[in-house]
């Protein structure tokens, strides 16, 4: 099954080897500045508040909750014309930064803003695990 | 230079131009391009000779080179590309006021639109270029798309779901931007939509990416359309009444990088950055203005456009749309064309084109009457703006 998996996959950079690598083991981990302490995401090489170039691969929680999210009703690629529609989710962890997944156990129309969520890691093929996120 | 003020109606647009607009053509980008601006430099009573400054529209696969090798421009002194997207145009103004009134430029030429209908389909983007698509989707491509989010109707979505949370704004309000840019694109020749649309009908249209319906997309058209700049000196002895650009900024965001990563998701902080220095260049506000040409690449970004550039209260501007403000005969016409919803989508060039238009008066059955101050916004992708303020 995972052989045949066509959708598209992430193609790390030297910036962000270290999230994918992390997903691997099933963690969270998140860019975070050695010097003044603050997340960022998606990965940069600098942090933009005190221009420390030092920066941590944090475990984070993997808690947090509904940003906002939408529904693809037309895909825009072929990989996923069967399932539309399906709901693309914005979501705030609780260290501030945001990420887009998917909530695998809620139906699009029970989603809402500030619903609470929290990780799960999805191993899509041998070498590549998505985070993906339940509610809780 | 000591206050941009000082640079307040010191040019002016001397022509303006576009191809036919259509879904369909076997004309290359580049041709478009030419015949855009071989247009905009004939209304200028100009020669392409006369041309000493570019700017070139950085998608579609047209480069500067192509243009100023077509058109003969032989002693070119001051061109640059403006990786802005649908900011590129308003932007491409600013820099055509920089390069004349420092003195390296006397007639400036912009150019902007792509084969949108034939070739750059935003569709079938994702699909076409196996997601090798411009550096800054790098990040989306690696982050969202393995997710199933691909291109900017996922982004703008996203965001126009959390106005409506954070506002209250409803569909039916962005629905009233559809419809107005409808009945003015009705008014409109040229425009590519002109099949009258009711409430009802975008209420019933069908949901691309909820919450956005397909008529709060704009088109995928071919054209091109351009615009031509020299010093307000040199206008006045030009064949039309120059429109002078009393103001015009660019604005960037916090963090060029995403939708989702945008600080406040619900704003478009490159154009509110640009309107308060458009505003302070021209001496003016928003309740000088008589129209305006509000890049709307999706309802959502007009409407918070109108919000951003400062025509209401951040969060208002829903109500604000509604009961026929925004319509010819109303307190602020805008998009008096048709828009990118309704008459082509030409990265917002034409929202140039159509302004001066206004001005001069050359509009008929659509015209502002008496307008004398329009306002012209753009809006890139990743958060940039621009906003222009034209006189007559």
């Amino acid at each position: 099954m995972k052989s045949m998996y066509n959708k598209p996959l992430p193609v790390p950079t030297a910036e962000t080897k270290p999230f994918w690598e992390a997903c691997r083991k099933h963690e969270l981990r998140i860019q975070r500045c050695q010097c003044c302490g603050q997340y960022r995401h998606y990965p940069q090489v600098m942090c933009p508040h005190c221009y420390s170039f030092e920066a941590e691969w944090a475990k984070v929680s993997g808690r947090g909750r509904v940003y906002t999210w939408v529904v693809t009703h037309r895909s825009f690629h072929p990989a996923f014309a069967d399932e539309v529609p399906y709901a693309t989710v914005t979501i705030e962890l609780d260290e501030g930064v945001r990420v887009v997944s998917r909530v695998v156990d809620k139906k699009p129309e029970d989603l809402y803003i500030g619903m609470p969520v929290e990780v799960i890691f999805l191993d899509v093929t041998d070498e590549v695990t998505l985070p993906m996120f339940k509610g809780r | 230079m000591s206050n941009i003020t000082e640079l307040r109606d010191r040019c002016a647009i001397v022509g303006v131009g576009e191809t036919t607009y259509t879904r369909g053509t076997d004309k290359s980008s580049v041709r478009l391009h030419l015949e855009a601006a071989l247009n905009a430099i004939q209304d200028a009573g100009l020669s392409p000779k006369d041309i000493d400054g570019y700017f070139a529209y950085p998608h579609g696969g047209v480069l500067a080179e192509h243009i100023i090798l077509n058109l003969g421009i032989s002693d070119l002194k001051h061109s640059a590309t403006i990786h802005m997207g649908g900011a590129m145009a308003v932007s491409s103004i600013q820099h055509a006021v920089l390069a004349i009134t420092s003195g390296v430029c006397n007639y400036v030429l912009v150019t902007a639109g792509r084969r949108g209908y034939s070739e750059q389909r935003v569709s079938t983007m994702a699909e076409r270029a196996g997601l090798t698509t411009p550096p800054l989707f790098s990040i989306i491509n690696e982050f969202e798309a393995p997710y199933g989010v691909f291109g900017v109707t996922g982004f703008f979505a996203a965001s126009m779901r959390r106005h409506m949370y954070e506002y209250g704004t409803t569909s039916r309000q962005f629905g009233a931007i559809a419809v107005a840019c409808r009945k003015h694109a009705m008014l409109n020749s040229k425009a590519v939509m002109r099949k009258p649309i009711t409430l009802e009908d975008h209420q019933n249209s069908r949901m691309i990416i909820d919450p956005l319906h397909l008529l709060d997309c704009s088109l995928e058209t071919d054209g091109a359309g351009a615009v031509v700049v020299t010093s307000a000196e040199r206008a006045r002895g030009l064949k039309h009444v120059p429109v002078y650009i009393t103001g015009v900024a660019e604005g960037h965001p916090d963090r060029p990088f995403s939708e989702t990563t945008k600080v406040v998701m619900t704003e478009l902080p490159g154009v509110r950055k640009a309107a308060i220095r458009a505003f302070a260049m021209a001496g003016l506000t928003a309740g000088d203005v008589d129209l305006a040409e509000i890049y709307d690449a999706f309802t959502w970004i007009c409407l918070t456009g109108i919000e951003d550039i400062g025509f209401c209260q951040k969060g208002e501007g829903g109500p604000f749309v509604e009961g026929g403000r925004i319509e010819l005969g109303g307190k602020l016409p805008i998009n008096t064309h048709g828009g990118l919803l309704s008459e082509a989508h030409v990265s917002g060039i034409n929202h140039i084109v159509e302004g001066v238009r206004q001005l001069r008066g050359e509009c008929g059955e659509r015209q502002v009457r008496g307008a004398e101050v329009a306002l012209v916004s753009g809006v890139g992708d990743f958060g940039d703006g621009g906003v222009m303020l034209l006189r007559r």
